[in-house]
């Protein structure tokens, strides 16, 4: 069963019941799904959660959807890897990353969608829609084909050619938009009021999908034994991502599963080519300007985040920080953690990689505390942005002189 | 000027549930006026008690956002489209 008493904005406080709908019809402030706590409270259990499925739907009662028949390919459960070849490399202790490219469509996309088309299918939508930068792309499209749900995926036209042809294989529709993603966006939320029978995900049934991203924390959580870390560091597109794992942090004291949620200090990571989140905490103010995005890292590529104000007040008040990384930086950030660790994760896990790097030289993550890097989608979608920073140590000849003559070279590592 | 301004679900039971006004302006603040005059009540859901545009709505004028452009203060030409855009969307 769902706790779910409706939804809230986060703005006025207004309550509505919990329909398809993503703004406030007075303020236009974000609706937020609002939960009675005390019953959830009363269900849910450490023992219950390991009781349940391997998937993010193990913590159902602190999610807007019931887990009786949900949409879903196996989302979430993905590994916290212990990352001590990293940490050395970056001067750091206790380090994890949340490997979340090990999702079904290769990015933590896949639980925001199944939470909203579990929601939408309980709301009675038949049609599946989304404004995207790609991951979103293939897991919306995918989801629908296993729900057997018509799909309306519009992305930029200039997105990676695999993230393309690994979102129209699903066989939906995939509309490629002459602009960048917030031209998209913008079209999509002009779209979602004339087409009242299509379930926008990541805008009329918006606060079901982003509650997916709580199950970022909870895990975690789970993964350290019920204990918190000290510190993570998360990408930042529309900042919904990492206002959500703020949530999830603080409800797990909500309900009794772990203390100390709200003392986790959370920061933030974003491509220089596209920061103005990072901007906006570098110089201190609560407004976040708009800008063009310029960057490899396309899934990150939101000029204007929804979520930037939110994510802002989150960082400020846990203690974390913000900081920008450029292209090269990135792709080196994409290789550090490849050599490292063995994962190979897109340009936004780049970012993650690279800011983490920055604010660990930088003092701001240290060296006594427990952090984790979440790292949110897998590099094959993205390996045209390592270009020709990669490829073979040497080309010979099937001879064992031509093998002893490179390595007398020194071309081994 | 004649400008058409796109109305978002949210607002429509303010404008008898029209998803489309046109109005006479000059500029988008004169738009944004104009179409409270025609439809009371509107004007405070968009803009705050010191005439700026409230943080959760975007305006775009034939689809680029006023804050890349001029504002509130940006001119408007014959037969333009404003759209009145929830901001809360996406990602």
């Amino acid at each position: 069963m769902s706790f779910v008493e409706g939804l809230r904005c986060r703005e006025c406080g207004r309550v509505y019941p919990a329909a398809a709908s993503h703004v406030c019809d007075f303020c236009f402030g974000p609706l937020e799904v609002a939960y009675d706590y005390e019953a959830v409270a009363a269900s849910i259990s450490r023992e219950k959660i390991a009781a349940g499925p391997a998937t993010i739907w193990r913590y159902a009662d602190l999610l807007p959807a019931s887990a009786e028949s949900p949409v879903e390919l196996g989302a979430g459960f993905t590994p916290l890897v212990r990352a001590d070849r990293l940490a050395a490399e970056l001067g750091l202790g206790e380090l994890y990353v949340k490997n979340d490219t090990r999702n079904p469509t290769g990015s933590f996309k896949d639980r925001v969608v199944s939470v909203a088309l579990t929601k939408a299918r309980e709301l009675g939508f038949k049609i599946a829609a989304c404004a995207s930068t790609g991951n979103l792309a293939n897991s919306v499209a995918a989801h629908a084909a296993r729900a057997g749900m018509q799909s309306y995926v519009f992305v930029p036209k200039d997105l990676e050619r695999v993230k393309i042809q690994t979102t129209a294989v699903f066989g939906g529709n995939l509309i490629a938009v002459d602009g960048n993603y917030d031209d998209v966006n913008r079209l999509c939320a002009e779209l979602a009021s004339e087409h009242t029978d299509w379930a926008f995900v990541n805008v009329n049934v918006r606060p079901y999908y982003s509650e997916g991203s709580k199950t970022l924390a909870f895990e975690v959580a789970e993964q350290l034994g019920w204990t918190v870390p000290d510190h993570v560091v998360v990408p930042i597109a529309s900042g919904s991502q990492l206002t959500k794992i703020h949530k999830g942090f603080h409800e797990l004291g909500l309900v009794g599963l772990a203390q100390g949620g709200d003392g986790v200090r959370i920061s933030g990571a974003q491509a220089a080519g596209c920061s103005p989140v990072a901007t906006a905490f570098a110089e201190g103010s609560d407004v976040v300007r708009p800008v063009r995005p310029d960057t490899i890292a396309k899934s990150l590529a939101i000029g204007n985040p929804a979520d930037g104000y939110y994510a802002l007040g989150v960082v400020r008040s846990s203690g974390g920080a913000i900081a920008s990384v450029t292209d090269d930086e990135i792709v080196e950030g994409m290789r550090l953690l490849a050599r490292t660790e063995g994962i190979f994760a897109e340009t936004a896990g780049g970012v993650t990689i690279a800011t983490l790097a920055k604010l660990a030289a930088a003092g701001v993550v240290r060296h006594d505390e427990r952090v984790v890097a979440y790292v949110t989608g897998t590099g094959l979608k993205t390996v045209e942005a390592l270009g020709d920073t990669v490829g073979p140590s040497a080309v010979i000849e099937p001879t064992l002189e031509a093998f002893a003559a490179i390595q007398q070279e020194g071309l081994m590592r | 000027m004649s400008v058409s301004v796109r109305i978002p679900t949210q607002l429509r039971q303010l404008t008898g549930g029209s998803g489309e006004v046109a109005v006479e302006a000059a500029t988008v603040r004169e738009a944004l006026a104009s179409l409270d005059s025609l439809h009371p009540g509107i004007g405070e859901r968009l803009l705050d008690d010191n005439g700026a545009l409230r943080r959760f709505v975007n305006l775009f004028l034939a689809d680029e956002d006023v804050r890349f452009l001029e504002g509130l203060d940006t001119p408007v030409s014959d037969g333009q489209t404003l759209s009145v855009v929830p901001a809360v969307a996406g990602g």
